[in-house]
C-alpha cells in the first residue's frame, strides 16, 4: 500500500497509544468532572486547578514532571518498580501516560459540561421511583451525559495523536516503542532527503484526525433523540 | 392515622414548621406561596432532610430525628407527583412509566401496566417522548409513573396548577378513582380553593413561623 511497513508500524503505535490513553484516562475524567460539577467540598478550586495544569503548562514541563515522578528512583517510579517490576520510562506505556494527562483537562471540561446541564432534580425523581444514588447515576445521570462523554472521547483522541512535547521529554523517541506519528515526523524532518515520507506521514494525521471527527458525529447522529448536541 | 407528621425545615434564613395528623383519604396542604409546601412534600419523599421532627406514615416510621432513622427516598415507597414533571427526557413515555414498576417488589403492585394506561388514557402515547408531549398528557404520565411504581402513599405537588379547566376536571377524576379503586394515602399541595373543596378529606394549612 501507500505506506512502508515501517510507516504502518508508525501509524498502529499511534493509535495504541492514543487508544489506551483515553480509554484510561475515561473514568478518571468522568470521576473529576462529576466531582467539579456536582461537589461541594473545600479545595474544590485547587482541584480545578490543578486539572487544568497541562492545559497551560508548556508540554514539555508536564513530561519533565512525569520524568522525574517515574524515573528509576523516583517517588512513584521506585515503588512501581519494587513492587509491580513495571518501568513506564521509554516505554509505548509511559507516552500513552503523558497523552492522557495531557488529554484529561479536554475531557474533563466537556463531560463537566454536559453533566451540569442535567438537572439533578430528575436524578431525585429517579430515587422516589425505587433506585439507589447508583441506579439513578446509571440510568438517568450516565445516559444524559453521553454527547458530552462523547465528544470528550473524541476530542482526547485527538488530543492524544498530536502529543509531542510531554512525550519526547517523558519516554524520548524509541522507534517502535515510542515513536509516534509527531515523533516520528519531527524526526524524518531533521534527516535530508525523506520529505516524502514526512508528507505521508503529515497526510495519515489529517485522515485520522478528521476520520475521528466524522466518526464522533456519526456516533451522536446515531443515537439522536432530536436534541442532542452535536460535537461538529 | 395515615401521616402522623411533625417537623421543622431549616433552609437558608426561613423555617419551616408543621405538625398534622390525618387518616385515610386526601390531605390537602394550603397555604400561600413561598411558605414551604413543596419543602415539606420533599421531606416526607426523603429528598430534604429536616433539622428536627418525626415522619411517621401508615405506621411506618420514616424519619426521626432523635433515633437518627432516615430511610433513604428508594425505601419510602413515596409516589411523588412532582409540579414540574420531572419526567425522563431521554426515556419514551413506556419507558418512563415501566421505570418504577420495574423497580417495585412485586407483592406490593397496586395497578396493573394496562390497567394503569386505561385509567388514564395514554396508550396513544408510549412511542413518544415527553418533550413532545402536552401539558395534561405529561401530567398524566407522571401521575402514572408515580402509580406504576407501587406507592404505599402518593404526595401530589399542584397537579393541576399548569392545566386549563377541561384538563383539570379530567384529573380531578382521575385521582378521586385512584382514592376509590387503590385506597391510597394522598397529600395534595393546591392554591385553588375549588379542587381542595371537590377532593379534599382533611386540610392542613400551613403558615409562616
Amino acid at each position: 500500500m501507500l505506506l512502508s511497513p515501517d510507516e504502518w508500524g508508525i501509524v498502529g503505535l499511534s493509535l495504541k497509544v492514543s487508544g489506551c490513553a483515553i480509554a484510561c484516562a475515561l473514568p478518571v475524567a468522568f470521576a473529576l468532572a462529576h466531582v467539579l460539577a456536582r461537589g461541594q467540598f473545600p479545595g474544590k478550586i485547587v482541584l480545578d486547578a490543578l486539572v487544568h495544569l497541562p492545559l497551560v503548562l508548556p508540554p514539555v514541563v508536564v513530561g519533565w514532571v512525569l520524568l522525574i515522578a517515574f524515573a528509576p528512583a523516583g517517588p512513584l517510579g521506585a515503588p512501581l518498580a519494587r513492587w509491580f517490576g513495571i518501568t513506564l520510562l521509554f516505554r509505548w506505556t509511559g507516552a500513552a501516560l503523558a497523552a492522557a494527562i495531557m488529554a484529561m483537562p479536554l475531557m474533563v471540561r466537556s463531560i463537566r459540561l454536559s453533566i451540569e446541564a442535567i438537572d439533578p432534580r430528575l436524578e431525585a425523581a429517579a430515587r422516589t421511583l425505587g433506585s439507589g444514588w447508583w441506579g439513578a447515576f446509571a440510568t438517568i445521570t450516565l445516559p444524559l451525559a453521553r454527547p458530552g462523554v462523547l465528544a470528550a472521547l473524541v476530542l482526547g483522541f485527538a488530543r492524544s495523536l498530536g502529543e509531542f512535547g510531554a512525550t519526547i521529554t517523558f519516554v524520548s523517541n524509541v522507534p517502535g516503542e515510542t515513536e509516534t506519528l509527531p515523533l516520528a515526523i519531527y524526526a524524518t524532518l531533521q534527516v535530508p532527503g525523506q520529505e516524502s515520507m514526512v508528507w505521508r506521514l503529515a497526510l495519515v494525521s489529517v485522515v485520522l484526525s478528521l476520520g475521528a471527527l466524522v466518526v464522533s458525529e456519526w456516533l451522536v447522529r446515531r443515537g439522536a433523540t432530536g436534541r442532542d448536541p452535536h460535537v461538529l | 392515622m395515615s401521616f402522623d407528621i411533625a417537623i421543622e425545615i431549616v433552609r437558608g434564613p426561613s423555617r419551616i414548621s408543621t405538625a398534622f395528623a390525618t387518616g385515610d383519604g386526601i390531605t390537602a396542604l394550603c397555604g400561600p406561596s413561598g411558605v414551604g409546601k413543596s419543602s415539606v412534600l420533599a421531606a416526607i419523599a426523603g429528598l430534604l432532610r429536616p433539622a428536627t421532627g418525626r415522619i411517621v406514615v401508615g405506621g411506618v416510621t420514616l424519619f426521626d430525628s432523635q433515633t437518627g432513622l432516615s430511610l433513604p427516598p428508594e425505601a419510602r415507597a413515596c409516589g411523588v407527583v412532582f409540579q414540574d414533571l420531572r419526567l425522563f427526557p431521554h426515556l419514551t413515555v413506556a419507558a418512563n412509566l415501566h421505570y418504577g414498576e420495574r423497580r417495585a417488589p412485586p407483592g406490593r403492585r397496586i395497578a396493573q401496566f394496562d390497567e394503569t394506561v386505561r385509567l388514564l388514557e395514554i396508550g396513544h402515547l408510549l412511542a413518544r417522548r415527553p418533550d413532545t408531549l402536552s401539558g395534561g398528557e405529561a401530567q398524566r404520565v407522571a401521575i402514572g409513573r408515580a402509580l406504576l411504581a407501587a406507592p404505599r402513599f402518593l404526595l401530589l405537588d399542584e397537579p393541576l396548577a399548569a392545566l386549563d379547566a377541561a384538563l383539570r376536571d379530567g384529573i380531578m377524576a382521575v385521582i378521586e378513582r385512584i382514592r376509590a379503586d387503590y385506597a391510597l394515602p394522598m397529600i395534595l399541595v393546591s392554591h385553588a380553593a375549588d379542587e381542595v373543596a371537590r377532593l379534599a378529606d382533611h386540610l392542613v394549612e400551613l403558615t409562616r413561623s
